[in-house]
């Protein structure tokens, strides 16, 4: 194997690539990369036997073949060459190791056969639909801050993705939560998607699949079986296995039947927040919301570091009520919201709250008051 | 030297050899006795005393509170102590060294009645009482002169009279500077006790202590301690706080400064309660996972009714286990919220024990919650379990069932014997 690549494109697609790959694995050849070039083409592999990425780039290949290679130090070799180097790679040499030059530095990195790569297969993937890159960026960036880290409760460790009736309407929905807040969002069902199963996507594919298409434009072509995931588009694939098991029924803990409303200017309140914020705890970061007649006051207090206090002039008009919440969860929720204006719709100070943008009610969230 | 008899209250300028008030040998002398204000103040043999105190037949009989067979001792009173008898001996041991001993079942909710009641009077003293266990506490009555127009040592003597006169049991009391100090002082002269540890021989009492009366040094530290010929405090007064910190960590510096009787851990009132748990020892050895799931199920709503009756819950819920060898397993597991409710327990003890019943028999088997919070920040709606609610409505209604019909009146199909 032997070809030459530009330092920035190939320090991109390890940069994609390396994430799936476990710093500590008794496996050893899963702490590896497989390198693979085949006529012209020069691709790069990455698995956990859970998830797998494959990247494709462009590259100058002289000769074919193939092998693996530790992918974080590979990583770390790339990340330090010059900038705008050309880096030339060859393997095959004496004792199989992988020769690296650029300019007038030359590495050797010891390789494992790539006969020894474990190869995820896709399956049978009878379900297939297209989604704008764009679009499904802003779906995982308004739900995967609620996915749940319990690792007793593995089934809340990812989105939920399933074809739902929305008013009529049939939409792919995508639902997270850990039991503290719910985000809920959705978009008109793409073509080939009302027949699929509800399936759960682990978060790490989650994390994954979001980085590699951060500067990407295209249609991200999705397929999937009950078992497995695949994200395709360009050069690059991503298979996950799907979590095994059964997301709860949170269609019964959205408070549709709340009948207080708050109705607050986005950005004021988000700066408010944050500012009272600073003095919460930094166990609970509680702070305490008090409406009444068109005004809302925000407080947090700490017994080290003090009290905050902030007052805005909100759209409120139903009794008076305390509430408080863990002011992160907050922020998280807030910030995700585009528009200029966000609602609230409460009930009391021990039930679950609802929050959604004024102009959009594509997303809703629901978050639980803490105690304060 | 200022004196106090502890029976009739009387004070005197010099200790005499009988109280001149009541003719008693109940006097308190020490040179510091109206400047201290840190007591320890602990119940004697505490559970042995009410049941005797409830059947004066046993006044001057050996009794043993505890399981008759396969139990263990939980008080012995004075006179089984002189057979050799202590608590957390094994009851045939104890049986073995004290055949007459009259054994009694542990009748944990009138013992708690009883403690409540005493902490109840501490309460009336100072708000300053850190409860240790049910029958033991830490007072701090600094301030409390004007209040009730007496020195701290007065107050306490009355309290403890108090005690002996509504509830029919004595109390020790050790009285110092500091807590550490104070817990030395009541062990010293037991039972209806009351010692006093002032700021002058301090350092010179403690240097004839063995180091094992220090707090946080156990059988393996004395051990260690031990290595290096280290057996009496006064050794330990030898050395500089950075020396023993080289040598033994923390610990060292912990050695260092309580071993000249500095302590200066304030007394925090609070419930005293760190964890609150139910086991039983089974009269024979269980393999089979159905019936210890069983025995679990009656443990966790013993464990739950106790939560809900002092409206507290815990969030990590401990699982133990010991098997015919007396080899001890416990696992956790901590909850994202607090419970009380004996549904969450089991759900979450039940999986620990599937996992542990892998053909071992056992002999023993016990369930128990800490990290205790108030019963408000228990089981909130959980976003991610919408059915959780509804369990716990489902709790709810059958404790007030219970409560109105007693405990027999209803009862969840599975403590029903297949």
């Amino acid at each position: 194997m032997q070809f030459t690549i530009e330092r920035s494109t190939l320090l991109r697609s390890l940069t994609h690539v390396q994430g799936v790959v476990e710093r500590r694995t008794t496996i050893p050849i899963l702490s590896n990369v497989l390198l693979q070039a085949n006529g012209g083409k020069f691709g790069l592999t990455a698995t956990d036997m859970d998830l797998a990425i494959i990247e494709g780039v462009a590259a100058d290949v002289s000769q074919d073949g193939s092998t693996t290679v530790p992918a974080h130090t590979l990583y770390d070799i790339v990340r330090k060459l010059p900038e705008g180097s050309q880096v030339e790679v060859g393997a095959g040499g004496e004792q199989g190791q992988l020769e690296i030059r650029s300019g007038r530095s030359k590495l050797s990195l010891t390789t494992l056969p790539s006969e020894d790569f474990p190869v995820m297969s896709d399956g049978d993937l009878p379900h297939s639909f297209t989604v704008p890159a764009r679009v499904l960026r802003r779906l995982i960036d308004r739900t995967r801050f609620a996915m749940s880290t319990e690792e007793t409760r593995y089934y809340l460790n990812g989105l939920y993705f399933h074809a739902a009736d929305s008013d009529g309407v049939e939409v792919l929905r995508i639902v997270a939560t850990d039991g503290h807040r719910l985000a809920r969002v959705e978009v008109p069902i793409p073509d080939g998607a009302a027949g699929m199963p509800g399936v759960i996507v682990p978060r790490k594919a989650v994390g994954e699949i979001y980085k590699l298409i951060e500067e990407v434009e295209d249609d991200i072509e999705i397929a999937l079986s009950e078992t497995k995931i695949r994200f395709a588009f360009g050069d690059a694939v991503l298979t996950s296995k799907l979590i095994d098991g059964t997301f709860p029924d949170y269609d019964r803990v959205i408070p549709f039947g709340n009948d207080k409303t708050l109705e607050v200017k986005r950005t004021e309140f988000v700066k408010a927040v944050d500012l009272v914020s600073t003095i919460s705890t930094e166990k609970s970061r509680a702070i305490k919301l008090a409406l009444e007649d068109g005004n809302l006051v925000l407080t947090a207090t700490s017994p080290e570091a003090g009290s905050a206090r902030e007052e805005l002039d909100v759209d409120y008009n139903d009794d008076p009520l305390e509430i408080g919440f863990n002011s992160k969860y907050l922020l998280d929720i807030t910030q995700q919201i585009e528009g200029d204006d966000a609602k609230f719709v409460l009930s009391d100070g021990a039930s679950p709250t609802l929050v959604q943008d004024m102009g959009d009610t594509s997303a809703l969230y629901v978050l639980m008051p803490m105690r304060v | 030297m200022p004196a106090l008899c502890r029976i009739c209250l009387t004070e005197t300028p010099h200790p005499p050899d009988v109280c001149d008030g009541c003719g008693g040998e109940t006097i308190v002398g020490h040179a510091e006795l109206n400047d201290l204000s840190t007591a320890h103040i602990d119940c004697d043999s505490f559970y042995a005393s009410v049941e005797k105190r409830d059947n004066p037949e046993l006044a001057d009989k050996p009794v043993l509170v505890g399981g008759r067979n396969r139990g263990v001792v939980m008080a012995a009173c004075y006179v089984a102590r002189q057979y050799g008898v202590h608590s957390a001996m094994p009851m045939f041991k104890a049986l073995k060294a004290c055949p007459e001993a009259v054994v009694i079942r542990p009748d944990m909710k009138k013992y708690g009645v009883v403690g409540m009641a005493v902490r109840e009077m501490m309460r009336n003293v100072t708000p300053l009482v850190e409860p240790i266990s049910i029958d033991e506490a830490f007072l701090d009555l600094s301030g409390t002169e004007r209040l009730h127009g007496a020195s701290p040592a007065k107050t306490l003597a009355r309290l403890a009279a108090d005690i002996r006169a509504e509830h029919g049991i004595t109390v020790t009391v050790g009285l110092s500077h500091n807590k550490f100090l104070a817990k030395l002082a009541s062990g010293l002269n037991k039972p209806h006790g009351f010692t006093v540890i002032g700021k002058q021989e301090t350092v010179s009492f403690l240097a004839e202590q063995p180091v094992s009366s220090i707090w946080g040094v156990g059988k393996v530290f004395q051990k260690r301690l031990e290595r290096d010929g280290i057996t009496q405090i006064g050794q330990l007064q030898g050395y500089d706080e950075t020396e023993l910190a080289r040598r033994f960590g923390e610990m060292g510096s912990r050695l260092a400064r309580l071993s000249h009787g500095r302590d200066n851990r304030r007394v925090v009132p609070g419930s005293g309660r760190k964890s609150l748990s139910s086991e039983t020892t089974f009269s024979e050895d269980i393999t089979d996972v159905v019936k210890l799931k069983r025995v679990l199920w009656r443990q966790t709503e013993k464990v739950s009714a106790g939560l809900k009756r002092e409206n507290i819950g815990g969030r990590t819920v401990t699982l133990k286990l010991k098997n015919a060898r007396f080899a001890i397993r416990t696992r956790s597991r901590t909850l994202l919220h607090p419970t009380q409710l004996a549904d969450v327990i089991f759900a979450t003890a039940a999986p620990l024990l599937e996992k542990e019943a892998d053909g071992t028999a056992y002999r023993l088997l016990g369930v128990g919650l800490s990290v205790l919070e108030p019963a408000d920040h228990c089981d909130p709606i959980d976003l991610a379990d919408p059915d959780a609610q509804r369990r716990k409505q489902v709790e709810t209604a059958v404790d007030d069932l219970r409560a109105r019909f007693g405990r027999g009146a209803i009862g969840k199909g599975r403590i029903l014997k297949g």
